[in-house]
């Protein structure tokens, strides 16, 4: 059982017209980017990683994490957290029921807090719990968003343009975090992105759609 | 490459996948089910059938007493001549506002109005108008005896004319409204402001710029409602009892004397009646129809002349003129119904009551409590299903991918289609047939069948715009559908979810022939204890109940606006969502 996150000979088409085929196998701790002009179907490839591919598409093909095969599987048991360009933390709850939302179930509620207190100190967040996250600035929603997604504890990182909202000082920063901690982490990483900036800084394979 | 079906979506297997799917299919049949009942049981009656009575057709007696009736002729006149005369105004004033004023100071006011002008029950309109423009009207009292010379009411026939004109002014001002609304929805939809900038630059004016390059995508969206507007300005009740001539009365208003006859033999011509309303109306559509393509010709030649628009500014002033004017009769006629409700002895001509007394409140505190309660008992369950069927819907169409085609919005919209007093009686003969009795529970079954269209259609837009990203990365998070709809997406949604709300209930608060007919008198709600005034005259009565019926349809609003504020007031994220 390959650990990492396999797409095995995965081909989606759209009304019959073939867009993306990937075969692949991303290892924990290592990122794999996909590059290509919009609308060549790369996030439609990341849809089809989380569940949501829309119905107008139709798609072959495997995923398989930690050898486990989740494509048949319902988005919120396949692990596979994602982050898009905008942060989307929830209007709704503060920084900190955004953190707890993602915390897998189980635990004190002391217990929780601490751990959702402790991930904020580790993004130099501490004491942010309580805050609205509208009046957080862009570089602090793209934290607590980050976190988020770790604590909910994934199997593997998908980032769909995540940090093209970013400006070019705060994106490196950002960008840096996220590889960082993936790596600490040992999650595979799949990166779709436009930027080249954003392939060098992976420093890994880059697979390029569209230029044929 | 062989390809298969992507079955990601569909293998959901949770409980909820065999009772979700089921929804649509349920609303429909609420929603359609009396619609279809009421229709059958108007067909057989009118032929003469009604095994409940002991008649059994089939048989054309009804149809020739229904053409036997000496009012026939002008009653099918004013039906005609009131839905289409109030149709066209009620579109061309909202055309013409929106093409001269879209974006300016004056629309954005108007603009700001219309929720609350949304909501005045259709009744309370009505009774608002009758007391301004009367004889011994508001109108007449500020301008008596200065300019008219008045010392006493003037002999006049104004209200309930025998043209209908009075009525059609009482339907204008409730349809600009709506079809205000509708176009706003829609000009978000067609890219408009750009099309208009580019018509100005081109060297059009303002209104024939927008006419030539806005007005026919908005026109497409705006249709079904428009054809609803004509529908009801066709079949109108409560407005025709309280505004509309007498002798003879509109079709509408004649049908439903039949169907309270005790004769069973009336009851049967009422039936026919209700079917000949029915042809009148899809008739009129027809004629509608037909003519968008006549409108469409003549409009295609009109862009091709390349005119620039001369007149743009006398048209701009009009509908300008019209909109005002129709917002401020109801305004004012809240205005004076308030006055009323409070007035002790009000002579003419003199502008305001001698005196202010809570008397009359305090007369009719005990029928006002007694019917808002049966109002209330009504609207909160109706709304209730409705907003949670709705919700249904939507969440399967999101989950599952079953949308509603073009065809489905058709569906949706017949309820609104097919005139009231054209299935009403059916459904009353039907639900005698089936031995079920009159009272609350068929009258919300009846309620539902029009709260419900209006409830999905004020929902829909907010919770399909609804960014579905944020429903994959909470999954992503390891939610469930369920978390994701309780936790996530219902509570950013909150403002809408509550607006449908109140609208469910203004429009549950202002039906008045369902709770009439369906009640079998026994059910009297805010609406049906308001009209059943209308004839007695009681200007103090009116004005009381008139007030609450609107306060029954405008708090929700309010409320609707201030819980959101309250509940989300530390999350800025939300403020103008």
């Amino acid at each position: 059982m390959a650990d990492g996150l396999e797409l095995r000979e995965v081909a989606i088409a759209k009304g019959g017209q073939p867009l993306v085929r990937l075969d692949c196998v991303i290892a924990p701790g290592d990122v794999l980017t996909v590059m290509g002009p919009s609308g060549v179907g790369k996030s439609t490839l990341l849809a089809y990683v989380t569940g949501t591919l829309p119905p107008a598409f139709t798609a072959t093909g495997r995923v398989l994490l930690d050898g486990e095969d989740i494509t048949d599987a319902p988005p919120h048991q396949r692990r596979a957290g994602i982050l898009f360009q905008d942060d989307l933390l929830f209007p709704h709850l503060s920084v900190g029921a955004n953190l707890a939302f993602g915390l897998r179930k189980g635990g004190s509620r002391a217990d929780r807090k601490a751990r959702v207190d402790e991930a904020l100190e580790q993004v130099n967040l501490g004491g942010f719990a309580d805050r609205d996250p509208a009046t957080l600035s862009g570089g602090q929603r793209a934290r607590v968003s980050l976190m988020r997604v770790l604590l909910s504890e994934p199997g593997a990182l998908l980032l769909d343009e995540a940090f093209s909202r970013l400006d070019t000082v705060l994106r490196a920063q950002v960008r840096e975090l996220v590889f960082q901690r993936a790596r600490e982490m040992r999650l595979p990483v799949l990166m779709v992105t436009h930027d080249a900036d954003d392939a060098a800084a992976a420093a890994g394979v880059v697979v390029t759609f569209g230029a044929d | 490459m062989d390809e298969i079906a992507f079955p990601g979506r569909a293998r959901r297997s949770d409980m909820r996948r065999r009772f979700l799917p089921v929804l649509p299919a349920l609303t429909l049949v609420v929603m359609l089910g009396p619609v279809i009942a009421g229709l059958y049981g108007t067909v057989l009656p009118a032929f003469g059938h009604l095994p409940a009575a002991g008649l059994s057709g089939p048989t054309l007696d009804p149809w020739r007493a229904l053409f036997d009736w000496p009012g026939i002729g002008r009653a099918v006149a004013l039906s005609v001549t009131v839905g289409m005369g109030a149709t066209v105004t009620a579109l061309t004033l909202v055309m013409l506002l929106t093409a001269g004023w879209s974006g300016t100071r004056a629309f954005k006011a108007l603009e700001r109005l219309l929720s609350p002008l949304l909501s005045v029950p259709h009744a309370a309109a009505a009774f608002g108008l009758a007391f301004l423009i009367a004889p011994s009207g508001w109108i007449a009292r500020a301008t008596s005896p200065w300019l008219t010379g008045w010392d006493r009411p003037p002999d006049l026939l104004i209200v309930q004319d025998g043209w209908g004109l009075s009525m059609m002014a009482g339907l204008i001002i409730k349809e600009v409204p709506f079809l205000l609304l509708m176009t706003l929805a829609a000009l978000g939809q067609s890219d408009a402001s750009r099309a208009a900038l580019v018509s100005q630059s081109l060297g059009y004016g303002r209104v024939t710029g927008w006419l030539k390059a806005v007005f026919p995508r908005v026109y497409r969206q705006i249709r079904l409602p428009v054809y609803v507007t004509l529908a009801y300005a066709m079949s109108v009740v409560d407005v025709a009892l309280i505004l509309g001539p007498n002798t003879p009365a509109p079709l509408s208003v004649q049908i439903v004397r039949w169907m309270s006859d005790p004769e069973i033999a009336a009851r049967l011509v009422g039936a026919a009646g209700a079917l000949l309303q029915l042809g009148l109306v899809v008739a009129a559509l027809l004629v509608w129809w037909m003519g968008e393509r006549v409108v469409a010709r003549l409009g295609c030649l009109w862009v091709e002349s390349g005119a620039r628009g001369r007149l743009d500014r006398p048209v701009a002033a009009v509908g300008l003129g019209g909109g005002a004017l129709s917002a401020a009769a109801v305004l004012l006629g809240l205005a004076v119904l308030t006055v009323w409700s409070f007035a002790a002895y009000w002579g003419f001509p003199d502008v305001l009551p001698d005196g202010l007394t809570f008397a009359n409140w305090e007369r009719h505190l005990r029928g006002v409590v007694a019917a808002a309660t049966d109002t209330v008992l009504i609207a909160s369950p109706v709304v209730a299903v409705a907003v949670v069927l709705t919700i249904g819907c939507l969440e399967a169409e999101y989950r599952h991918g079953l949308t509603l085609s073009q065809r489905g919005m058709w569906l949706l919209y017949l309820p609104l289609l097919i005139p009231q007093v054209a299935f009403l009686p059916g459904f009353q003969i039907f639900l005698l047939n089936m031995g079920a009795d009159t009272g609350h529970l068929p009258v919300m079954v009846a309620h539902l069948v029009f709260v419900l269209p209006y409830v999905f259609l004020s929902l829909a837009d907010p919770f399909r715009a609804w960014d579905a990203r944020v429903g994959t990365v909470a999954a992503a998070l390891g939610a469930s559908p369920n978390r994701v709809l309780w936790g996530v997406r219902l509570p950013m949604l909150l403002r809408p979810v509550l607006t449908a709300m109140a609208v469910g209930i203004a429009v549950s608060v202002g039906q008045y022939l369902p709770t009439l007919l369906i009640g079998g008198g026994r059910v009297a709600t805010l609406t049906t204890e308001a009209v059943a005034l209308s004839s007695g005259g009681d200007r103090r009565a009116i004005g009381v109940f008139g007030l609450i019926q609107t306060a029954a349809a405008l708090v929700p609003f309010a409320l609707a606006l201030a819980i959101p504020a309250i509940v989300w007031r530390n999350r800025k994220g939300l403020r103008h969502g």
